[in-house]
């Protein structure tokens, strides 16, 4: 090697260096950077942690669709609005491209602002109050369904229900938590309702209830009070065991437990509980077993966690990943405005959730999504209603628990 | 639990704003205790008071003590300190999820005409009872009660009649702390247990004491009854989301016209 030849590598060997920051940049930059805000820990721990298992098995299911990788920054609002808003900060702030979240509506809306304010697209996993998405904001998408749609969807499946059976309460009494999604249940509840005149059951009491709630006795004990045959609900996961414990306590069986939310159908319901968790039906957004990707969603799941059902928390949180791996496919850059457009031109027909697939309306809203009636059934659940996606019949009236 | 706030702050006159968190603390040791040995928590409360006992006696000579003699605000400081370094604890070695034991009576009711009533809360309150019982029997008839209540009624004659105040207050702490303890093993059997449960039970606890009277045993079951059966009645005969609200309307008028609590003595 003469001195030339040696200059010239020593320069080719320093241009490369110099150069190889940027390619590691580039190489960064083909992962989009995903905050995905839960509620890890506080009251709603329980249910934060059951999405987060969907933000697990997503990876894999992502690759096997030919979509890009995501790089998940996680984030906890411990189940409170305040954090939640200062972690959508913290995180946008580290780097975040895309926010994913936050299950509650309260936190979800605190998000939705700060998504906004810094022009940052949200995807919405699990949220039900409808103002989320009438603010015209541009950069926050939805695919759940609103707390109207939830409840048009469970009055149609309850109708089903109460005709295959041949039996239905003449009256109920409708309890929720206080809380944001639960306030908006409660305002649609009478107004959806007034749209079905044939529900056969008239509601004789409303409670609502602290949802920090460590005791729920005088709660149960209202009403029961009322003589009401059936239990209408809008509750969480704690709540949900409390109350359950006190129906049995207070020794009321309702004819039927109708719930219109999460809890009665969770994991932890079902194991904290055991037999006493069989009989409620919960009308909630849910999958399609018939359809492709829910097989493959199941076998990961099932894979990765082999004790625990296949359920909202995960599918929704799933399809928000999807979403944002779709879009970031299709726009080909981080860039948040490209992002949110590849978003609103959104159109999955290969989904998880019943409907025809995920597309987003004007108001970043997938209005077409159908929901699902499901039933406990010996530590399982079946899906009864609508009867196009049902594995199972329903079974009413509810066995009395001290008989079980 | 509201009686150990009591005894704390009536003898010691350090509010414990770590009381919750301690509660929290014997619900997990007996959380652990029965998952292992499959003991009813009736019977694990008297092991777990004495746990919590030894707890608050260290806790009280080795880290309150230096700061008896310091302005209220570094107390109160430092109590929300170990409360936060207690929840945090928990957190890291149970977990956020709430938690809980099922015991033969979990789901038992006695039936008196119409009232149905929780078993284990019956059993509960008989415990709860009994522990303020031995409570009141011990300053009352014993020279080591006696002695604390000395220290309580005049600090200084205390210490001028001999008496190793530090030491009595540490024991004093521990008292507090074994009710807590006795307590949160009573509270397993009816709730369930997250970390974060503590502040709600401490406030609660600071409800019940300054409506029946800081300091004041008495005052202290006397609260409790009365807080309870507000809420109750405010839940049924208004709405059970409020009825926090009663609980907290009762202490606001205990507070206008009797702000010593209602078994409480008037300090200079």
């Amino acid at each position: 090697m003469n001195r030339r030849t040696f200059s010239r590598n020593i320069a080719a060997a320093g241009a490369a260096a110099a150069l190889s920051p940027f390619s590691i940049v580039r190489a960064q930059a083909q992962k989009l950077r995903v905050g995905v805000l839960l509620p890890r820990s506080g009251i709603q721990a329980g249910i934060g942690q059951d999405c987060h298992r969907a933000v697990e098995v997503a990876a894999s299911v992502l690759r096997e669709l030919g979509l890009p990788a995501l790089d998940i920054m996680n984030g906890d609002t411990e189940s409170n609005v305040d954090v939640a808003r200062s972690r959508a900060e913290r995180l946008i702030s580290e780097g975040a491209q895309l926010l994913v979240g936050a299950f509650d509506s309260g936190q979800t809306t605190a998000i939705a602002q700060v998504a906004e304010q810094r022009g940052i697209p949200l995807v919405i996993n699990i949220a039900a109050a409808p103002p989320i998405t009438e603010q015209g904001y541009k950069f926050v998408f939805r695919n759940f369904p609103t707390a109207p749609m939830i409840l048009g969807d469970a009055f149609a499946n309850q109708l089903e229900i109460f005709s295959s059976t041949g039996k239905a309460p003449k009256t109920a009494v409708f309890m929720h938590v206080n809380d944001t999604f639960g306030a908006a249940m409660q305002k649609g509840f009478t107004g959806v309702m007034s749209k079905f005149p044939q529900i056969p059951y008239k509601v004789v009491d409303t409670i609502a209830y602290d949802p920090a709630a460590r005791d729920l006795s005088v709660e149960v004990a209202k009403a029961k009070a009322s003589g009401a045959e059936a239990l209408v609900m809008v509750s969480r996961l704690n709540d949900a065991i409390l109350l359950t414990r006190e129906l049995v306590k207070q020794r009321w069986s309702p004819m039927a437990v109708l719930s219109m939310g999460p809890g009665w159908y969770e994991d932890q319901y079902l194991k904290t509980l055991g037999k006493l968790s069989d009989g409620p039906l919960s009308f909630v957004p849910w999958y399609d077993p018939n359809k492709k990707l829910t097989k493959q969603l199941e076998a990961a799941h099932s894979k990765a966690f082999k004790e625990i059902n296949l359920n909202t928390n995960h599918v929704y949180t799933f399809e928000a990943l999807l979403v944002a791996a779709d879009a970031f496919k299709r726009a080909g850059s981080t860039d948040a405005k490209a992002l949110a457009d590849a978003i609103r031109a959104t159109n999955i027909k290969d989904n998880v959730s019943p409907g025809p697939g995920i597309q987003f309306d004007a108001k970043g809203q997938n209005s077409a999504l159908k929901n699902s009636a499901i039933q406990n059934r010996g530590g399982k659940l079946v899906t009864v209603a609508p009867q196009a996606a049902a594995n199972a019949k329903p079974e009413l009236p509810m066995r009395p628990y001290d008989k079980r | 639990m509201a009686l150990g706030l009591s005894v704390i702050f009536g003898v010691v006159r350090v509010v414990n704003f770590a009381h919750g968190e301690m509660m929290t603390l014997a619900m997990y040791l007996t959380l652990v205790l029965f998952s292992a040995l499959g003991l009813d928590p009736l019977v694990l409360l008297v092991p777990i008071a004495a746990a919590l006992f030894v707890f608050g006696y260290l806790l009280q000579l080795g880290l309150i003590n230096p700061f008896i003699n310091r302005p209220e605000h570094s107390q109160f400081m430092l109590l929300v300190a170990v409360a936060l370094v207690l929840v945090n604890l928990q957190l890291i070695v149970f977990g956020p999820d709430a938690q809980g034991i099922r015991t033969a009576y979990s789901f038992d009711s006695f039936q008196l005409g119409p009232l149905i009533v929780d078993a284990a809360k019956v059993y509960a309150a008989g415990a709860a009872l009994l522990v303020a019982a031995a409570l009141f029997a011990f300053f009352r008839f014993t020279l080591l009660g006696k002695a604390i209540r000395a220290c309580a009624d005049n600090y200084e004659g205390a210490r001028v009649v001999g008496l190793n105040v530090k030491r009595l207050y540490a024991l004093t702490f521990g008292l507090g702390a074994a009710c807590v303890g006795a307590a949160g093993a009573m509270l397993m059997a009816v709730i369930d247990v997250t970390p974060q449960i503590g502040p709600a039970y401490t406030l609660l606890a600071f409800v019940i004491v300054i409506t029946g009277g800081l300091g004041s045993m008495p005052g202290a079951l006397l609260g409790g009854v009365l807080i309870g059966v507000t809420e109750a009645l405010g839940g049924v005969l208004f709405t059970p989301s409020a009825k926090s609200m009663f609980a907290f309307g009762l202490l606001v008028l205990v507070l206008l016209f009797r702000p010593q609590g209602i078994l409480g003595r008037k300090t200079a």
